[in-house]
């Protein structure tokens, strides 16, 4: 991240848009009017999950209260009522990053769901012995894990392309272990541990230029900018629906038609077939081929409700006030003797991760609590990444567009408490 | 509602900086390596058993400062104790740190280790405080600690 002023201001550059009133934003979020310990809650554990406005809230009552009944089955009004709303979720979100159509566009459980999808149903049909999947050192363990399976299964090999001090992806390297073999490359847009942003436009590029597949986990990355899936030409992406103010349990995985048409489906079941004899089954279209079962269909609609909101407040507008706030709560930070931010890319998203070298993250984290700053510490699922660096875990702080920069100050002050007591 | 200085007592704070029997153990006839999957925290705790009694314990690991100082704190308190007294403290701390409801005459025999009476306000960090004590436990009979009654 670029260096930043001690003299900035601590109000967001003029963007084209009038700058986002956080103010009126924080009454959207229900949650966030409570004392914690009886101090006004600080919620910087964003990455983890982020909270939900009111409208997301309203969405997954109004389907339980209104209109609740199973989706594509049945002939009777509330049927159709449930059945369109998620099937215009589905439209929003295709809209939302840009997919050339709905059907491109799979329910799952979450990102974890997605990239488990992808590596199943991808590896079964083009992995074969002896071939490569290429992942960074910066995954977080829902992207190594998986192709884990893939490499014991298939007998792939499990390529990690290397990051730097300051938790950058090498491309130069990365390019090095493309080979004649690679036949996926799985990625995340931002580090969930880190805050990196990786530059994946150059990765897609590289591995195109081999005519190598991308999946991008964009669980960290959604939340905090504009995404295209067209204009990133990805061919596959991944996100979370509760790290983007929607539900917990709903996620989706982008996937270029072409991909997952020539991919098998990945659980059987209801709705994702055309016809069943007990001597074979014929699958249905896209997306339903890879959506077994009852869907998660408040979820669903609840992730769409979600996106109506973010729009209504502009991805530009949250991106550019984010920034603003991540440079300057890391200024603030950055002066407590003993913390050491770890992460320090060029270009950053959301996330402040570091340690104090005379307290562990986990007693940072109590203090913390106690002053009703909601952090997360430990390995953050990224226990490679911690490895890298030789620690066993950090402290991250990770923002919200709901955040403000008074929290910034809370935080430094209460980091300072921390030093009060092991310093 | 607690501040956090009763959970970061002085002589906590003290142990976790400067632990006491801290390291390896060469004539130890019993050890065992327990894992707090939440904090990270690994310790190790090597003790040598003679008539009955711990002779020595040490340990040694990674951890935060309540894992730490309750390892370090842990040691000198059963150095040179009866095995069954060892373990008997074990169950004192156990209540201390869990519903604060101890036995009559338990604090008397907890001594310093009653600084971890600030543990049952943070649910969080109950594993923390009792990770060295089921692995020294763990040890002495051989088996792999267990922290799942402290979830």
């Amino acid at each position: 991240m670029a260096t930043v002023e001690t003299s900035k201001p601590a109000r967001p550059a003029a963007t084209t848009a009038p700058p986002l009133d956080v103010h009126k934003i924080r009454a959207d979020f229900p949650v966030l009017q409570q004392l914690v310990y009886g101090k006004p809650l600080i919620y910087l554990d964003n990455a983890a999950t982020a909270q939900k406005p009111r409208v997301v809230l309203d969405a997954i009552n109004r389907f339980y209260g209104e209109q609740c009944a199973n989706v594509h089955r049945g002939v009777h009004r509330l049927s159709q009522l449930a059945t369109d709303e998620y099937e215009g979720s589905r439209a929003k979100i295709q809209r939302f990053i840009g997919a050339a159509a709905s059907r491109e566009i799979v329910f799952v459980r979450g990102a974890t769901e997605a990239m488990n999808l992808v590596a199943s149903s991808f590896a079964q049909k083009f992995i074969q012995e002896g071939d490569e999947v290429l992942i960074t050192g910066l995954e977080h363990h829902s992207n190594i894990v998986p192709w884990q399976f893939v490499r014991d299964q298939r007998g792939a090999k499990l390529r990690v392309a290397p990051i730097n001090d300051a938790g950058e992806v090498l491309l130069d390297e990365f390019e090095k272990l493309l080979t004649d073999r690679t036949k996926i490359v799985a990625v995340s847009h931002v580090s969930n541990a880190l805050g990196t942003v990786v530059p994946i436009r150059e990765i897609i590029r590289m591995a195109h230029a081999r005519n190598v597949p991308v999946l991008i986990d964009g669980a960290q990355a959604l939340p905090h900018c504009r995404v295209n899936v067209q204009e990133l030409d990805c061919d596959f992406y991944a996100f979370s629906g509760h790290k983007l103010y929607g539900p917990t349990g709903v996620g989706v995985l982008y996937g270029k038609a072409r991909w997952l048409e020539a991919m098998p489906p990945y659980q059987g079941g209801g709705d994702m077939i055309r016809e069943v004899t007990f001597e074979k089954s014929s699958y249905n279209t896209l997306p339903y081929k890879f959506e077994a079962g009852t869907p998660n269909i408040a979820g669903g609609i609840g992730l769409g409700a979600a996106i109506d909101y973010l729009e209504s407040v502009g991805m530009e507008r949250i991106a550019a006030y984010e920034h603003e706030l991540l440079e300057y709560a890391t200024e603030r930070v950055q002066g407590i003797p003993g913390l050491r931010i770890i992460g320090t890319a060029r270009e950053k998203a959301g996330v402040l991760s570091f340690v104090m070298e005379y307290a562990h993250p986990h007693d940072v984290g109590s203090i913390l609590d106690r002053d009703g700053i909601a952090v997360r510490a430990g390995h953050h699922c990224a226990m490679p990444v911690m490895d890298r660096f030789g620690i066993a875990g950090t402290t991250r702080a990770s923002f919200a567009f709901y955040n403000t920069f008074e929290e910034a100050d809370a935080l430094a002050a209460s980091l300072r408490k921390v030093q009060e007591v092991f310093g | 509602m607690s501040d956090v200085k009763d959970l970061y007592q002085e002589l906590i704070v003290d142990h976790s900086k400067r632990p006491r029997n801290f390291g390896t153990l060469e004539q130890a006839d019993h050890e065992a390596t327990g894992h707090n999957p939440l904090c990270g925290d690994k310790v190790t705790v090597y003790v040598k058993v003679e008539d009955g009694v711990v002779q020595d314990v040490h340990f040694q690991g990674v951890g935060c400062a309540i894992s730490t100082a309750s390892a370090s704190l842990m040691t000198e308190r059963i150095k040179g104790k009866p095995v069954a007294e060892a373990e008997a403290l074990f169950k004192e701390f156990h209540d201390l740190v869990t519903t604060g409801n101890t036995q009559p005459g338990a604090m008397e025999h907890l001594g310093k280790l009653q600084a971890f009476s600030g543990v049952k306000e943070f649910p969080l960090r109950v594993k923390c405080a009792t990770l060295a004590w089921h692995t020294f436990r763990a040890a002495l009979h051989g088996e792999e600690p267990d922290l799942s009654a402290d979830d």
